[in-house]
């Protein structure tokens, strides 16, 4: 049998396809990925989910070297722009972690994967960017 | 220029600060109670002078330091405001002797920032707790720690990023122009001796020191450390009524100014450093009514040399899009267009977090009273002094000379 599988946050959603979810203020459009009492931007306080584009480019990154203690480095911190204009924070995945690899601007996509297992073997599923 | 005295406006009437370092034998309240009992003489007014004190301190914010530095220096029964805000904590402190002066509550007030750090280390990477089971907690619904899984949160990788995403719209930047802004701050320390370090490093040293989170490299990121430092402010209507020689050395604020972040797509996964940066800058050059072109210093939120560099965009220093171009060109560099961080900056004055936004404001004061010693700029009339905390709050003060 499989090992049961929880995405590492709840606006990872693992079915059909993995993608995001964002609340989306039903008046501006304004998009979050947690809850919020009035939209940061407009204040309205309606809200819809809604499902952010896998693809996207790279804006920002850094190559972390030092990090707490149990996470291993270097790994590539990025900052995502989707295609329909999502705002997300990840890492850049199966991409070497230097500076002649990562490329502001770069084509992104959202991939999934595994961080580690729990003791009752579920596996916490992440998910990252890949360059295509 | 230089500024007249005026009933409503508030000046810098005392200032000191310790010298940024480690201080395993004193206490914060050591550190905080020198700095006031020295800013207090500077100005030539006495504790018992004082309206209204202020306190910063982020990690003691909850320990009543204002209080506890009364019973180092008088308990007098004035009011205390003891704040906190990240790294803009000594900016806001002195944010709020301004408000409660001029707003008339206040005629004199003492404004103290202090911080004793010792060797934190590496600031904002939270240690992942591995959990036994993976259930969804906090407000994203996480089974276990995202830092380093969904990006970074350390404080190098942080504004590593802020620095990346200027190179992505600009041109001209690269790690190389990051490199020479920590270049020039660790080569402007050397004239201070209140820095925390004091010592010239190569452009090949600083690129080829230990990579924290590309491109800041160790050398270009702020140690942390212990110091404080304290400024007294007083009223125009109350100055005007001092000795001549104490109405001279006396520094005009003419701007204090405080901004948070307004709503931005991209502040709401990554901290925006720079809309509230330029927000506090324009509000302050249209109170003083001066502009970047007037200034004669500028002591900026230099935490990592990336900052520093978007900083100069932000604060209009420099061209649209022409950071790299201006630490290029060596803009601010101590003899260049605009002098930046001629203290060291944070990179090698250092950061004890709560006691920076005040120092800042000593410096530049130091220069305008042509006092700063080997590192005076001379000639000095207006300068301007700008912290950032993330999350976000951006303090910025301008100051001036008095008039003759």
């Amino acid at each position: 049998m499989a090992p049961a599988r929880v995405p590492l946050v709840d606006y990872l959603r693992l079915e059909p396809e993995p993608h995001l979810v964002a609340q989306e203020c039903i008046s501006c459009g304004a998009r979050f990925f947690d809850r919020r009492n009035a939209c940061a931007r407009c204040g309205r306080t309606e809200f819809a989910p809604a499902s952010v584009d896998g693809s996207g480019e790279l804006r920002a990154f850094t190559i972390v070297h030092r990090a707490a203690p149990g996470i291993p480095v270097p790994f590539v911190s990025a900052i995502v722009r989707t295609d329909d204009g999502t705002w997300v924070r990840s890492n850049v995945v199966n991409c070497d972690p230097t500076p002649d690899a990562v490329k502001l601007g770069m084509r992104v996509q959202l991939i999934t994967h595994t961080i580690g297992a729990d003791d009752d073997g579920t596996e916490a599923v992440a998910f990252g960017y890949e360059p295509v | 220029m230089a500024a007249q005295i005026s009933p409503d406006s508030v000046w810098v009437l005392g200032a000191h600060m310790t010298r940024f370092a480690r201080y395993p034998d004193r206490d914060l309240i050591d550190l905080a109670s020198e700095s006031a009992m020295a800013a207090l003489a500077d100005g030539e007014v006495t504790v018992g002078d004082i309206d209204v004190l202020a306190c910063g301190s982020l990690f003691q914010a909850s320990g009543a330091v204002g209080q506890r530095i009364q019973k180092q220096i008088g308990q007098t029964g004035v009011p205390v405001y003891n704040v906190a805000n990240a790294c803009a904590t000594g900016a806001t402190a002195i944010r709020t002797v301004m408000m409660a002066i001029k707003a008339g509550e206040a005629r004199i007030g003492l404004a103290v920032g202090a911080e004793q750090m010792g060797k934190m280390g590496l600031l904002g990477g939270a240690t992942k707790k591995e959990k036994k089971v993976f259930e969804p907690s906090g407000r994203y619904g996480a089974v276990t720690g995202v830092d380093g899984h969904l990006g970074t949160e350390t404080m190098p990788g942080v504004f590593a990023q802020a620095g990346t995403a200027y190179a992505h719209d600009h041109g001209g930047v690269g790690f190389e122009q990051f490199a020479r802004v920590a270049y020039k701050n660790h080569l402007h320390s050397t004239l201070n001796p209140l820095a925390q370090y004091q010592k010239e490093f190569s452009m090949a040293e600083i690129m080829e020191s230990p990579m924290m989170s590309y491109p800041n490299t160790l050398l270009m990121c702020c140690p942390t450390g212990d110091g404080a430092a304290a400024v007294v402010l007083v009223s125009g209507e109350r100055l005007a009524s001092m000795p001549a020689h104490v109405r001279k050395r006396a520094v005009k604020v003419s701007a204090s100014v405080l901004t948070s972040d307004p709503f931005t797509e991209d502040c709401q996964v990554q901290p925006d450093v720079n809309t509230l940066t330029r927000n506090a800058a324009d509000q302050a050059y249209e109170a003083a009514g001066v502009g970047p072109e007037d200034l004669d210093l500028v002591e900026l939120h230099d935490c990592f040399a990336t900052a520093e560099l978007i900083h100069y965009d932000n604060l209009r220093l420099c061209e649209p899009g022409g950071a790299g171009d201006f630490i290029d060109s060596g803009g601010p560099f101590r003899d260049g267009a605009t002098p930046v961080n001629v203290s060291g900056g944070l990179i090698s004055k250092g950061h004890p977090i709560g006691a920076t936004g005040v120092a800042n404001v000593y410096e530049v004061t130091a220069h305008l009273r042509g006092e700063a010693g080997d590192r005076q700029i001379e000639g000095a009339t207006v300068g301007l002094a700008h912290v950032i905390g993330l999350a976000s709050a951006c303090g910025v003060h301008i100051l001036e000379k008095a008039a003759a």
